[in-house]
């Protein structure tokens, strides 16, 4: 059973719900990222979902493309990231890290490559945005071969025949894109997620998270309620941005937000 | 050269997927793909559809003013002392390009889907003034997405969307230009895809796009083979056209592909030198990856990171290509190389100067490298060139260039 298997199977069993929170490797500089994972578990985390940095992150809105910016102008390159993560593992074997980003990283330092090094470094599964199902065969294969989990998006267009795809697809857990839009969009409105994690429910024993449109507290229980993991990105990342001069206060910042989504979800 | 066999596999691409050899594909977001699914199921059916072609075919000739000339540029070739240089004058279509070909095709698509909104991303405007054309025509809303730094290099496109009651928005991400318009575009469909089509310029991007595309722009290679044959007696010794996405290219090539004694040759942007790394040239100097749905050549860094390119003409200045023509690179039957932005502005006067047509700075790359190539061949040889626009919207450039302020 992969670690991201264990971890949601033991929080389903405690009653309790994944927090799962994203920021970008590197953002806004290389130094912050592997405290900053730590800092996140400390408040809470279960998952951590780390982006690699992209130059054209299509799918994302003003905020995180932002974040890819200021961790390129460092230099941040995919091997950074994976080197991050190992820097992550000596401290904890515990809390699984699934990278979340675009094909073209990976594709340039190659798939075999990538496997290897991911798998080397602790990484848990990979999300990557602009790799649907049809194209991701032997990726997935890939992936499973070395004990780490292919992660896949379902949007609200999705159809119900492309969830059974997708789901057969996927493993350790699938991302439920709650609104129409990019990353950071309009708030998000819990009864259409309820209703949308159902219909997937009915093909899929796979734990369900869900992002896009969580900023606070009260919206991260409301997602927790319906669904298996709230997946919370641009709040924190708008709150790196911030802070990005002073950014020794990234970590307790963040952690800050975190904390009072864990209480929340755990009421 | 390939064989006959191959060419028919060449004719038969893309698969269902959309994939011309390893190249192509469908690399959406999720939120995408049902729009993408629905748009190439429609698109199948409506293309075999009597109904859908007449309807084409009316407002090709009708609104468009098709067929457009072959034109032979006699004092040119006289002149260079070789083969003899036909031009294919798209710019002479309403709106000044081979853009506008697609985008009417494109337009009908988004009326039998019923979309009240199209959008479309533009680099040098043509392709933005015809997707604000048909909307206009329709009544649709239209909004227009273009980088920054292009929107100051194309003013007068500018000022025609709006004219034509298009939004322009300047895109500031990024490096300002073509590819961050795409960025900008995709994201804008993923938000509002329920209502809106997003008419794709260039034939790349995510399956159907660059199928569909291609269709649609294949009147000019049609077109041009039928006219070459009757006013030079034979077919043309090779084929001419600037690539950028590469619609223009690929709808002059893809009606040749099985006529293997043709040559094709695209022209790609090779900015200040291909050696100098600030260029537009991903067929000629980048590597395969992926881009925009669809995977490509691309000009991108060791990490994977896209890179920065640059080149004269703000409708060649992009890092990807479409996919079809990274397919056409891998198996030989066509050849592409660069032309840098001074012989592209040599050939834009000389052409101006000595046959009185002013081609688009885009344009004026696959001129080059006619002027180049024709004193190499004997007289009785044909090079047909694709002058794909029109070169007015370059008149500023241009005169900056010469330190002129007009």
């Amino acid at each position: 059973m992969s670690r991201i298997q264990q971890c949601l199977q033991s929080l389903k069993q405690q009653g309790r719900k994944a927090l799962i929170p994203y920021v970008t490797a590197g953002d806004p500089e290389p130094g912050v990222t592997v405290g900053l994972m730590h800092a996140m578990v400390e408040a809470g985390a279960d998952i951590i979902e780390l982006g690699i940095p992209f130059s054209d992150p299509m799918a994302d809105g003003p905020v995180i493309q932002l974040a890819c910016e200021r961790a390129l102008v460092h230099g941040t390159r995919l091997v950074d990231v994976l080197e991050m993560v190992k820097t992550f593992r000596q401290q904890d074997n515990q809390t699984p890290v699934v990278l979340m980003g675009y094909l073209n990283p990976i594709e340039a330092i190659g798939y075999d490559n990538f496997l290897a090094q991911a798998s080397e470094a602790g990484v848990d599964g990979v999300l990557t945005v602009d790799l649907p199902p049809e194209e991701a065969d032997s990726f997935c294969e890939g992936l499973k071969a070395k004990g780490m989990d292919a992660i896949f998006l379902i949007a609200p267009t999705t159809t119900d025949e492309r969830i059974k795809r997708i789901c057969a697809a996927g493993s350790g857990y699938v991302y439920y894109v709650s609104v129409k839009g990019v990353t950071g969009s309009s708030a998000l409105d819990v009864d259409a997620v309820a209703s949308n994690v159902d219909r997937i429910r009915q093909y899929t024993s796979l734990p369900v998270g869900v992002g896009f449109g969580i900023r606070d507290a009260e919206s991260a229980a409301a997602v927790a309620k319906v669904a298996d993991g709230a997946i919370v990105g641009s709040v924190l990342v708008n709150k790196i941005a911030e802070l990005q001069q002073q950014s020794d206060q990234i970590p307790a910042a963040v952690a800050e937000i975190l904390a009072s989504m864990r209480s929340a979800m755990d009421q | 050269m390939p064989t006959e066999v191959d060419t028919q596999a060449l004719l038969a691409m893309p698969d269902a997927l959309g994939h011309f050899g390893p190249y192509g594909g469908r690399f959406a977001s999720e939120t995408l793909v049902s729009a993408l699914e629905d748009l190439t199921e429609l698109y199948e059916k409506l293309w075999q559809s009597p109904e859908f072609q007449q309807a084409f075919d009316k407002d090709l000739a009708h609104y468009v003013g098709r067929p457009s000339p072959l034109y032979h540029a006699e004092r040119l070739s006289r002149e260079l002392g070789g083969a003899q240089i036909y031009l294919k004058r798209e710019d002479l279509n309403h709106t000044g390009a081979h853009k506008v070909n697609n985008t009417i095709g494109q337009a009908l698509l988004a009326k039998y889907m019923g979309k009240p909104r199209v959008i479309a991303e533009t680099g040098a405007g043509q392709h933005g003034v015809a997707s604000a054309t048909v909307a206009a025509r329709l009544g649709l809303e239209c909004v227009v997405y273009m980088g920054s730094e292009d929107v100051r290099r194309q003013a007068l496109n500018v000022y025609r969307m709006k004219l034509l009651g298009a939004k322009v928005v300047a895109v500031e991400s990024g490096t300002k230009t073509l590819k961050d318009a795409m960025n900008e575009a995709m994201r804008d469909w993923v938000t509002n895809v329920d209502n809106t089509f997003y008419i794709i310029g260039t034939a790349a991007g995510p399956h159907p796009y660059p199928k569909l595309v291609r269709d649609f722009q294949c009147v000019i290679g049609r077109e041009a083979r039928a006219q070459c044959l009757e006013q030079a007696g034979k077919l043309p010794d090779a084929l001419i056209a600037c690539v950028g996405g590469g619609s223009n290219a690929i709808g002059l090539f893809h009606p040749f592909i099985p006529d293997t004694e043709v040559k094709m040759i695209g022209v790609e942007a090779g900015g200040y030198g291909v050696e100098t790394g600030q260029h537009a040239a991903p067929l000629c100097a980048g590597r395969p990856g992926v881009l925009h749905g669809n995977r490509t050549y691309l000009m991108e860094d060791e990490a994977g990171q896209i890179a920065g390119t640059h080149s004269v003409s703000a409708g060649l200045d992009y890092p990807g290509v479409g996919p079809e023509h990274s397919w056409l690179k891998d198996c030989g039957r066509a050849e592409y190389v660069a032309i840098n932005d001074d012989e592209a502005l040599d050939a834009f006067r000389t052409l101006t100067k000595v046959e009185g047509i002013m081609p688009a700075l885009e344009s004026s790359h696959a001129i080059a490298q006619a002027i180049k190539l024709a004193p190499t061949m004997s007289t009785d040889q044909v090079l047909l060139v694709n002058l794909s626009g029109r070169g007015d919207k370059d008149i500023h450039t241009v005169a900056e260039i010469d330190g002129i302020e007009v």
